[in-house]
């Protein structure tokens, strides 16, 4: 589904990825995990073009994005994004955040789209906040909302980054659940994520990055119990204490 | 006292000149019309300046630039000066329309730096998760962008209206009569210096007071939706 070939970023002088090799496969959950500044969030953020890779090629369902001349904003539609700091907007009702897409773009009429959207808030479980402002839901309420926003779209593929980092602990699992959810059913995801016990719990395989390398990609139960590579090794020992 | 208010109000001003205080309020209505239809032209050209500004093209850039920045490192009187005695002066333009160019060219350079600034105010994770929905740029910036920034802009843009008000008082520079140089001409023939300084003084004050109330009325009404 995604194949990515000698993917290179360079913000100036400054190499964040340098030659990345990955292909996920449809319907799979990979969880990045690494230290911070290992290039995890822009590597995600590469797959949807919020980066412009410096080098390299990526290919979404047999189309390459990064050719000159690829349709960027159709790509976008079919890929959703979950971002740290939920980036609601601010002046729309939480209804209007998820309808809003589908209606701009002509994709559905409004009716079509309200119904989506209510259906999609029902399954976040926030069916009673349709017409609320963002300013007055909890952390995990919006990135409840910013998860159904994304899948307004009926994306083939969700990317979420961090999606849990900017939340109080006792909203963290609210958000999980969305999301192991959101797997069972599926959903093709690629997560960059800090919550190890997540991480292990629901992908398929686990991509450990560190220094704008994949240093290490295997399913859960092998990295977690018997990392082969010595820097998986010494940064698992210091997050899972 | 009284004397005074009657000579330079309520008397013909020199042999065959009008009652004071209607040089006063002629030249009170020809700072009104040039602040107004200034500040149209100025948005007018704030908004179009601020577009360019934002090409990803060097050459359309550079124009925006360039105006912003010569009008920001002179003079308003300098600009209207230029403007009235030499830009058009071949031109048959009365004095009055020169002066809502001259001050309209300048309020649209401050005007595009705050409709710049009122935009990059807002979050850049806005354009992001909009982006990343697939919308375009074009829709990204009218639905998303502009309807936040706008609370940014509003109350600058109401500052501005009053910088411009006051400054429209250089106008006497290129023989306009405004409400500044209403008050000079009954000055310099009435020999009354504090009446009709003062009258100016407290109308400029009146407008600008009035405005503010009336800005401070309307943010609070933008803050509610928040």
């Amino acid at each position: 589904m995604i194949k990515i070939t000698n993917l290179h970023k360079n913000f100036g002088d400054n190499q964040v990825l340098k030659g990345i090799n990955e292909h996920i496969r449809q319907g799979e959950v990979v969880s990045v995990i690494g230290p911070s500044g290992s290039g995890k969030s822009t590597f995600l953020r590469c797959i949807n073009l919020l980066e412009q890779p410096s080098q390299g090629d990526i290919e979404i369902e047999g189309q390459s994005i990064t050719a000159p001349g690829a349709c960027v904003d159709k790509l976008r539609q079919k890929v959703g994004m979950v971002f740290q700091n939920f980036n609601l907007f601010p002046h729309k009702t939480v209804i209007q955040n998820i309808t809003l897409a589908p209606i701009s773009l002509k994709l559905m009429t409004p009716a079509q789209a309200e119904e989506k959207a209510l259906a999609l808030l029902a399954q976040v479980g926030l069916s009673d906040k349709a017409n609320a402002y963002p300013a007055s839901l909890s952390g995990g309420q919006k990135q409840r909302v910013a998860i159904a926003r994304a899948l307004a779209m009926e994306p083939d593929l969700m990317l979420f980054d961090e999606p849990t980092s900017a939340l109080d602990p006792e909203m963290v699992g609210d958000v999980l659940d969305v999301m192991k959810d959101l797997a069972l059913k599926g959903m093709t995801m690629v997560i960059v994520t800090h919550e190890m016990g997540f991480a292990k719990d629901v992908s398929d395989r686990v991509i450990f990055m560190d220094g704008g390398y994949v240093v290490e990609s295997s399913p859960p139960d092998e990295l977690f119990s018997h990392p082969k590579e010595a820097r998986t090794q010494a940064f698992l020992s210091k997050v899972l204490r | 006292m009284i004397d005074a208010i009657n000579t330079s109000l309520f008397s013909p001003i020199g042999e065959d000149g009008m009652i004071g205080i209607l040089l006063i309020l002629n030249g009170l209505k020809v700072t009104l019309i040039v602040t107004f239809f200034a500040m149209l032209l100025g948005a007018v050209l704030g908004i179009g300046t601020t577009f360019m500004k934002m090409s990803s093209k060097w050459y359309i850039r550079f124009p925006a630039n360039l105006y912003v920045g010569v009008i920001r490192g002179t003079p308003v009187v300098v600009q209207l000066v230029i403007l009235y005695f030499i830009v058009l002066s071949a031109l048959d333009v009365d004095k009055i329309t020169a002066a809502i160019i001259a001050f309209g060219l300048n309020s649209g350079a401050y005007i595009s730096e705050i409709i710049r600034a009122g935009i990059q105010a807002v979050d850049k994770g806005q354009t992001e998760a909009a982006r990343s929905l697939g919308l375009s740029q074009a829709i990204t910036m009218k639905s998303i962008i502009l309807p936040q920034a706008i609370k940014n802009i509003l109350p600058a843009l109401g500052n501005e209206f009053i910088v411009l008000l006051k400054e429209t008082a250089v106008i006497g520079f290129i023989g306009g009569v405004d409400l500044m140089r209403a008050g000079e001409i009954i000055r310099s023939r009435t020999f009354e210096d504090s009446v009709p300084l003062f009258t100016c003084a407290l109308i400029y004050l009146f407008l600008t007071y009035s405005f503010t109330f009336m800005l401070s009325k309307f943010e609070k009404r933008l803050k509610q939706s928040d």
